[in-house]
């Protein structure tokens, strides 16, 4: 289900392209504006979590999600080199494991990485925190990962409806719409969050059961979907 | 040996009927798709490809549906039409990627470099080849694993002379050694230098087949157009008007020239030398002025 050279293929061509700046900026915004909020109020539990929950975990995640899901696949089938993967004796569902591993793990680098270093920053892990949402962006990765690589064989426009995604249904719904948040990706990471706080300070709307429930049914889904979509991927000639 | 069977295969994207109703077996040795912009080439060579599915009908190799079955692509190698590949890579390191997903290595990357002649820029960056050599490292990604069966897109296309000739040489001699290869060209004169069997697709129908001589035998009841220039055409031209074979003929003063516009075809040839030596004259040039394949096409479209 692991193939070495879709996997270099995939990071290489992730890590190459002008839109992986954003891979290096966000984390580095985390960390200044971690640093900032340290040096003005002080350590606080409080502070430390919403910046933690609100930025970090809120738009950071998804974000980079975004890019690495996407960008693992879309710019392939967009220009067509995905011609020289489907051109050989590889199973479709290995080649989408692997880029689904490669996305995974470089939202990991890039989104739970800073997390921890800004959570030690903020507050110096008191209460776990740093810890908790660093567990949370692990978890939140993995889920991200899945779908929008399921989103980059779906449409062109993988990006943009990604970034809606991301940014007004996470973001912005997440935060006012009650029935939103209960399918929300950060929520379910937040459950995993509370669960490692053991406290009240990181709160969730969804209990850690039906949490797990999603993200697992949500990622298993998305992956076994992408995988049927490069199977049957048709490519037509140039319109 | 290695076939494509095409039985009654129809394409179509929405309204467009791109392929209708084609039927064909392509065999080894070089064989041309011929046909004009947007006849359906592309839309036939991706579904023998395997990358699109047919609306109608069924595509496969010596009886393996080819369709959604990647395990036929130990048999396949293709090189697409489309100018995109792993840009960011050397030429090596990317025909070395392309051995490795067939469970080869090095040793077959290089081979493959070395069969089309492009070790000496291998180590150079994608983004820096110009539009030849991008179509060399394409071969050879498709050429790794000795595949029985070649399809080109238009291979041609965007080549300079010299480049196009060492590529013909190349699929000639991957012929000659009994693979079956299929590439594509809107250009008589690509298909007629290098095909030994010819497949014409017209707007997304089979027009014609067979070597480019059955093909133009198919053409004889059409008006063949000839140029001649002989020591004495005014005696030349009375004479062959006299023959049925003959619809018209022009004296093109200006040219020194005869322009004969033949109905007969096969009794026109035989007629020509005869009425020269009847009459004592010489036979200087001739020369069909219409043989194009794009005279053969609008006269297919039109039947
Ligand atoms: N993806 C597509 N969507 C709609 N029409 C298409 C598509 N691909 C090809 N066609 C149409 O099918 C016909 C054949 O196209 P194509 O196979 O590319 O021809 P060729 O390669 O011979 O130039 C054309 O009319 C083209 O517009
Ligand atoms: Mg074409």
């Amino acid at each position: 289900m692991y193939d070495p050279t879709v996997a270099r293929l995939t990071y290489r061509a992730l890590l190459g392209r002008r839109r992986a700046l954003i891979l290096f900026a966000l984390p580095v915004l985390l960390v200044v504006i971690a640093a900032l909020v340290r040096g003005i109020t002080g350590a606080d539990d409080q502070t430390a979590s919403d910046v933690l929950g609100g930025f970090a975990l809120a738009t950071m995640v998804p974000l980079i999600g975004v890019i690495a899901g996407t960008g693992a696949i879309g710019p392939e089938i967009d220009d067509g080199s995905v011609v020289y993967l489907l051109s050989k004796p590889v199973k479709r569902p290995t080649i989408i494991c692997t880029k689904l591993i490669v996305a995974i793990a470089v939202t990991m680098v890039f989104s739970a990485v800073p997390t921890l270093v800004a959570g030690l920053i903020l507050n110096g892990n008191g209460q776990q925190i740093a810890v908790a949402y660093t567990v949370a962006a692990l978890v939140a990765s993995i889920a991200y990962a899945a779908i929008f690589l399921l989103l980059g064989t779906v449409t062109r426009h993988a990006v943009v409806f990604g970034l809606v995604y991301a940014l007004v249904w996470e973001a912005l719904f997440g935060s006012l719409v009650a029935g939103a948040r209960t399918l929300s990706v950060q929520q379910w990471s937040v459950a995993v969050a509370h669960k490692v706080t053991g406290g009240d300070i990181v709160t969730s709307d969804v209990g850690l059961p039906a949490a797990t429930v999603l993200l697992v049914a949500v990622t298993v889904l998305a992956t076994w979907y992408a995988g049927r979509r490069l199977r049957a991927l048709t490519l037509a000639g140039e319109e | 040996m290695t076939s494509i069977n095409i039985d009654h295969v129809s394409r179509w994207f929405g309204n467009v009927v791109a392929v209708n109703d084609i039927t064909m077996t392509i065999g080894p040795g070089v064989t041309g798709l011929l046909g004009p912009n947007g006849a359906g080439k592309s839309t036939l060579i991706n579904m023998m490809g395997g990358f699109l599915a047919p609306s109608n009908g069924t595509v496969s190799l010596d009886g393996q549906q080819i369709w959604r079955n990647e395990q036929i692509y130990r048999h396949i190698g293709i090189v697409p039409e489309r100018e995109a590949m792993y840009d960011f890579l050397t030429g090596r390191e990317f025909v070395v990627a392309n051995a490795e997903l067939h469970g080869l290595g090095k040793k077959q990357a290089q081979q493959a470099l070395a069969t089309v002649e492009m070790e000496h820029a291998q180590d150079r960056k994608i983004s820096t080849y110009s539009k030849g050599m991008r179509q060399r490292v394409k071969m050879a990604s498709a050429l790794v694993h000795e595949p029985s069966v070649l399809l080109l897109d238009e291979p041609f296309n965007g080549m300079d002379p010299r480049q196009r000739m060492q590529l013909m040489e190349l699929l000639r001699r991957m012929g000659d050694e009994g693979r079956t290869v299929l590439f594509s060209s809107h250009i008589l004169e690509e298909v007629e230098q290098l095909a030994s069997h010819i497949e014409v697709i017209v707007a997304g129908r089979h027009a014609a087949s067979g070597d480019f001589r059955k093909i133009r035998r198919l053409m004889t009841d059409r008006p063949h157009r000839y140029v001649i220039r002989s020591s004495d055409d005014r005696a030349l031209a009375a004479a062959l008007i006299a023959d049925p074979s003959t619809a018209g003929i022009e004296v093109d003063l200006k040219e020194g020239a005869l322009r004969v516009q033949a109905v007969d075809f096969g009794r026109f040839t035989t007629l020509l030398p005869q009425v020269a030596r009847e009459h004592g004259i010489r036979l200087l040039t001739v020369s069909p002025s219409d043989e194009s394949l794009e005279s053969v096409f609008s006269y297919l479209v039109a039947a």
